[in-house]
């Protein structure tokens, strides 16, 4: 099989977490692989992050250039062009970098391109069969995929496990004399840091979420009753703040906050990997919504096929019997 | 600025069950619920109050068929100038990559200033607009969740990062940006609007208005294919409370209470 690259996307001289699941993907792409880590930047925290992979990669290859020391999708294409051997096979994590940068490098690599990817199901010849989700998760689908001329596959975070460092050896390649002046058509300028907004849903021991199933503005207050009643506070889910009938800093999830309840009431929310991503330290997870194929019910420990229009109401009514009995 | 879109019609999630057919080669077509593609819908949006702020004309093209042309009809309900269709049996079958060589083709026809895609369709895979981009050698910047325009044929965009940060980018026209869901509030569309925009001519392009031969799109030209859909066998999953609801919610203030949730 061809070679396989992890495109390594670190930050402050560490990194992600997919660094270590890319390894895994490539193990199980090809166990007899040994599966190389690729990654651009700048300066000591290049090299921080470098070392740093050698307990999971035997090669590394770094690509230092000071146009790169923010990763520019556009510069880091241009510079990986110049160095990935044709018939490559690149992988690259489905965040928001990863999705900037994989189409367009499939193009101008002229190889194929399969995003989102959470199992790998064979690879037979040139053949490559892959799981992906479709519809939100409500079902999965197999794909198969021709990588004859190389491929370029992105990988969900937390889909596959970082194992042990089952074959490190860490040799730093330099290939930043390959590269060259780069320039693009985009510039980035700066990073705007989030509003922390009114209420702060990573301090509260319950949440009460709420997703597209409270239907409209005027009903969250449905949930806020249930919240005041329970002593806890209101989140949401994307939807929710796309809507703007909450504000983005009540949204859970991998593009908005990470929370630790020890319980989330998960309400009319379906589940996506991108809310589940918000959710750490394993809460309680209690999960009510009408459409009983909810991917939610996968994950949660206990589910409710219920309308939570009506359901929270009498939930509240009940919270509240029960604290002016106590 | 001539501004393009690019959407598609898809199952509506939000009001559907998706389910198997039992060949399991496919969803469950025959009740489903069809909607423009959120995502699109909202670059759409963003396209309008560019070119009222700005001036110029907005275009929403699909690759597909018949029943798509909905969609355009919509969208020109809600204030696009133009609704394009882009069919021809040899597109069947097309991958992404097969998709974004259509749109290529289409965009070379005309002059646009900016592309615009919705950043994900229901059952994609967030390509398409970075392909286009790439095929045109245009910038591109995805996840876009604010759009400004500059002086000298310049945009100021932010993109949506991590927790909730957002990653500013200076880009040069003409580019190609796939539009995130919230960049604004869609306005709505009636029925009378649709009504009103029911006999404007649509135009059709076909793989030779084009110049696309069937080796460059379509099945033939495909290195990805989706083999057939499935329900993953699941680990636990939840344990489903089956009981009345009044039942119900004594067992979830039980749970809460258990869990360290009530004090």
């Amino acid at each position: 099989m061809a070679r396989i690259f992890a495109y390594i996307v670190h930050k402050a001289g560490v990194p992600d977490d997919s660094a270590f699941e890319l390894a895994a993907a490539a193990r199980k792409l090809d166990g007899a692989a040994s599966p190389t880590a690729i990654l651009t930047g700048w300066g000591a925290d290049l090299d921080a992050a470098c070392k740093t992979l050698g307990a999971s990669y035997p090669e590394i290859w770094k690509i230092a250039n000071e146009a790169l020391a923010y990763p520019n999708a556009e510069l880091v294409r241009k510079a990986l062009v110049k160095v990935l051997p044709s018939g490559s096979i690149v992988l690259v994590p489905h965040e928001h970098f990863g999705i900037d940068l994989a189409p367009g490098l499939s193009i101008k690599t002229n190889s194929a391109f399969v995003s989102d990817v959470l199992d790998i199901a064979g690879v037979e010849g040139a053949d490559l069969k892959v799981v992906r989700q479709e519809f939100g998760g409500q079902v999965s689908a197999h794909v198969r995929c021709d990588i004859s001329s190389g491929a370029v596959v992105t990988i969900r975070p937390g889909a596959f496990k970082a194992g042990e460092a089952a074959s490190g050896g860490g040799l730093v390649v330099d290939k930043s004399n390959e590269v060259g002046a780069l320039a693009a058509g985009r510039r980035y300028l700066e990073t705007v840091v989030a509003e922390a907004g009114d209420v702060d849903i990573t301090k509260y021991n319950v949440l009460v979420s709420i997703g597209r199933g409270i239907q409209e503005k005027d009903n969250v207050a449905i949930a806020q009753e249930l919240a005041d009643a329970m002593g806890a506070a209101v989140s949401c889910s994307r939807p929710v703040v796309d809507a703007k009938w909450m504000e983005k800093s009540r949204q859970v999830g991998s593009s908005g906050k990470t929370v630790k309840p020890k319980v989330y009431l998960a309400c009319g929310i379906s589940g996506s990997f991108q809310h589940l991503a918000g959710l750490k330290g394993s809460p309680f997870l209690i999960a009510i919504n009408k459409n009983p194929k909810a991917p939610i019910f996968q994950v949660a420990d206990v589910g409710i096929v219920d309308d939570i229009l009506e359901f929270l109401p009498e939930l509240t009514n009940k919270v509240r019997e029960m604290r002016s009995v106590a | 600025m001539e501004i393009l879109v690019c959407a598609r019609r898809v199952p509506d999630t939000s009001e559907n069950e998706i389910q198997l057919n039992s060949a399991g080669d496919d969803i469950e077509r025959d009740e489903l619920v069809y909607s423009i593609n959120e995502a699109d819908n909202y670059a759409v949006e963003e396209a309008l109050q560019i070119v009222a702020r700005v001036g110029g004309n907005v275009t929403v093209a699909t690759v597909g068929g018949e029943d798509d042309e909905e969609i355009l009809r919509r969208e020109m309900a809600m204030g696009a100038n133009h609704g394009v269709m882009i069919s021809d049996e040899a597109f069947s079958g097309s991958d992404g990559r097969g998709i974004a060589t259509i749109l290529k083709a289409f965009v070379q026809k005309g002059h646009y200033d900016l592309i615009l895609t919705g950043i994900q369709a229901e059952d994609g895979g967030a390509q398409v607009g970075g392909m286009l981009a790439a095929l045109l050698d245009y910038p591109f910047a995805s996840l876009v969740n604010s759009i400004e325009v500059l002086e000298g044929k310049k945009l100021k965009v932010s993109r949506e990062i991590a927790g909730g940060n957002k990653e500013m980018n200076e880009i040069d026209l003409p580019c190609v940006l796939s539009i995130q869901t919230g960049i604004n509030e869609p306005r709505y569309v009636g029925m009378k609007g649709i009504r009103q925009v029911a006999s404007v001519p649509i135009p059709t392009f076909s793989a030779s208005d084009l110049g696309l031969g069937a080796n460059a799109v379509g099945e033939a030209a495909a290195k990805v294919k989706r083999v057939d859909y499935f329900v993953p066998a699941l680990g636990k999953g939840a344990e489903i409370l089956r009981g009345t609801r009044e039942e119900n919610i004594n067992k979830v203030l039980e749970l809460v209470a258990a869990k360290g949730g009530l004090k």
